[in-house]
């Protein structure tokens, strides 16, 4: 469920409104912007967008691009893009960087629905000239450019049917690529790449059932490469979302400093989807909130922008 | 007895051009509609490669030419079939029975991924679902094996940018990457960047890739791409695809085609018909020296005949 509260009445021209007045001046006041953005859903956003350039001919973008600053300001850009356009403007950051982020470019192929993806791949030609299986495939090599390829161009289906004989013997590929000394790279992303999640998540299971250990865990301990990091984040996004990005967020918190891109990242995206049931996860996993987690590792407007999102009462 | 023999061989000669494609459903029904016994007789008697003498004293259909017979009977039906289809759903069967026929048939799968828009191969995609509770790239990674697996799933799972930017530098470059993956002496197909560039560039970059190389090289790219069969034809179909097409055309149109050569004819004219079926006519007459709708009204037969000379006609 989403963490995001959204209140039952809406007006984009208000809204366009008080963000402008926001802008204007010496300085900016943050609290206005962060008590409107933070509580508008991807629809309502894109009508204050469209509000704010009828009624002031200017991009509220790039207004807000200019104005804000740090942390804030990325996180604030990030939320206001449509998710599918906010999605491929991460994964060409992720992909321009001098030693690429790989598991942004798996969380974006494979946590979404096959319909989803297919958005962003527009997004993405639509922004950047290029297909994002382009880039991708440009800024990798080897093993995890097969891998990132596959993961991004696949158009799965979407189905709840599952061939349990299939599931079995896909398994047992599995096991055997991953004690093999010679990885069998090509089986392993065949079936990561084309399978639907139904079918999938059934083989992982008759994994576990075989072999006594999640696959995860055999993954970790034969070979800590990056090809295998980047099987073990597929795996794990494909397999439990919001497992996945509840360590995603645990990894980001407990890093000394923190990892404010991916924080940042996490609850942006999830805001909308299931963040709500991340947060959940976490205080399973750590015994404590998540707001309280953030509120400690952050400060300032970035701080009060992300706990918003997080479902804070005003 | 004159007029006897001379509608035997009216009827011999029809017969004959079953060989090729379709059937004279007019000259059928007016000459052996109409014939006495005695006329079906002497035809029978004819003609030993349809009937054979049985021991039992009466001329015997051979079942082999029945056979024959009914795929010729079955190619109009056929065209209509494809023809009416929505071009999602036509494409997706094309592409299952492309797998179902194995390694043969795989030159269809390589033109419906590499001829359609991104658009268009997105909702054969969809339709794949639909049809078959399978994701295409599932089944094209599960029955291609290497060499030809991993050029194949790409290929079909390609969502190519469209628009006219391309980056001149780049395609020189990627044109000097082909050149060294062609020189070498390693198996192509599984050459990564030749793989990575074909598969995931844009048409028009493409057809710029394919401009420098014929500079650096002296010889077109897919003329250097003989001895590789699937990546020449990938090579056709994304940049030279009227030529591709005339190509498949004039050996789909020779009566000593084996039957999967021959579907051709229907296949390309149905799916090209509202694209680029002008173009094809023209280089098709080009490459060898009469139009594509003279061919046609030579070789082919009947309904089926004028079936396709209608598509073809269709645009203008």
């Amino acid at each position: 469920m989403a963490s995001l509260v959204v209140p039952h009445h809406f007006s984009a021209t208000e809204d366009a409104e008080t963000l402008r007045k926001a802008c204007q001046g010496w300085g900016t006041h943050e609290k206005p912007i962060i008590k409107v953005l933070g509580h508008r859903n991807a629809a309502q956003r894109k009508q204050i967008r469209q509000a704010y350039e009828d009624l002031y001919q200017e991009d509220l973008v790039k207004r807000l691009e200019s104005e804000l600053s740090g942390d804030f300001e990325k996180a604030v850009y990030r939320w206001i893009l449509d998710p599918a356009d906010r999605d491929a403007v991460l994964a060409n950051v992720a992909l321009k960087k001098s030693s690429p982020d790989y598991h942004v470019i798996i969380e974006i192929s494979c946590v979404h629905s096959p319909e989803e993806l297919l958005e962003v791949r527009k997004a993405y030609r639509l922004r950047y000239k290029r297909s994002l299986e382009e880039d991708v495939a440009a800024h990798t090599t080897g093993d995890i450019r097969k891998l990132l390829v596959g993961l991004v161009s696949a158009y799965r289906y979407e189905g709840e049917e599952i061939n349990a004989g299939l599931a079995n013997s896909e398994a047992v590929v599995l096991h055997k690529a991953i004690k093999d000394k010679a990885l069998n790279h090509e089986e392993v992303i065949r079936i990561l790449s084309t399978r639907s999640k139904a079918q999938l998540r059934a083989t992982f299971n008759h994994y576990r059932d075989d072999q006594g250990t999640s696959i995860t865990k055999n993954l970790l301990a034969e070979r800590p490469d990056d090809f295998s990091v980047a099987l073990r984040t597929t795996i794990r996004c494909l397999n439990d979302p919001k497992k996945y990005f509840e360590k995603v967020l645990r990894n980001a918190i407990k890093k000394v400093g923190t990892d404010e891109d991916a924080l940042t990242r996490v609850i942006v995206t999830r805001a909308e989807k299931d963040l709500k049931e991340i947060k959940e996860e976490y205080y399973k996993r750590n015994s404590v909130s998540l707001d309280i987690a953030v509120a400690k590792d952050t400060s300032g407007h970035h701080e009060a922008f992300l706990l918003t999102l997080l479902g804070k009462e005003e | 007895m004159r007029i006897l023999i001379r509608s035997c061989s009216v009827i011999v000669s029809m017969f004959f051009r079953f060989a090729g494609h379709g059937v004279d459903e007019r000259t059928l029904i007016t000459v052996l509609g109409k014939s006495h016994p005695e006329k079906r007789k002497s035809f029978r008697k004819a003609t030993p490669h349809f009937f054979k003498e049985d021991e039992r004293s009466f001329e015997r259909w051979d079942d082999h030419r029945i056979k024959l017979l009914k795929q010729e009977f079955m190619r109009f039906k056929n065209a209509v079939v494809l023809w009416a289809m929505h071009p999602w759903e036509r494409d997706a069967r094309l592409m299952k029975e492309s797998l179902t026929e194995g390694p043969d048939s795989y030159n269809v799968l390589i033109e419906v991924a590499c001829t359609r828009s991104s658009e268009e191969l997105l909702g054969a995609r969809r339709a794949y679902h639909s049809l078959f509770d399978h994701s295409i790239e599932e089944e094209v990674a599960s029955h291609v094996h290497d060499p030809e697996r991993k050029l194949l799933v790409a290929l079909v799972s390609a969502y190519r940018y469209e628009g006219s930017n391309l980056k001149e530098d780049i395609a020189k470059s990627e044109a000097k990457i082909l050149l060294n993956a062609i020189k070498s002496s390693e198996k192509k197909t599984q050459d990564e960047e030749v793989i990575r560039i074909l598969a995931t560039r844009s048409k028009p970059h493409l057809k710029a890739v394919y401009k420098d190389y014929q500079e650096i090289s002296g010889s077109t790219l897919d003329e250097d791409l003989k001895c590789d069969l699937r990546l020449q034809e990938t090579v056709q179909c994304l940049c030279t695809p009227e030529r591709y097409f005339s190509q498949v055309l004039d050996l789909a149109l020779r009566t000593d085609s084996d039957k999967s050569t021959k579907k051709a004819l229907t296949r390309v004219i149905v799916t090209r018909a509202d694209v680029d079926v002008k173009e094809i006519d023209e280089e098709f007459n080009k490459l060898y020296g009469v139009p594509l709708s003279k061919k046609i009204e030579d070789t082919a037969n009947g309904n089926y005949k004028d079936f396709l000379l209608t598509l073809i006609a269709k645009g203008d």
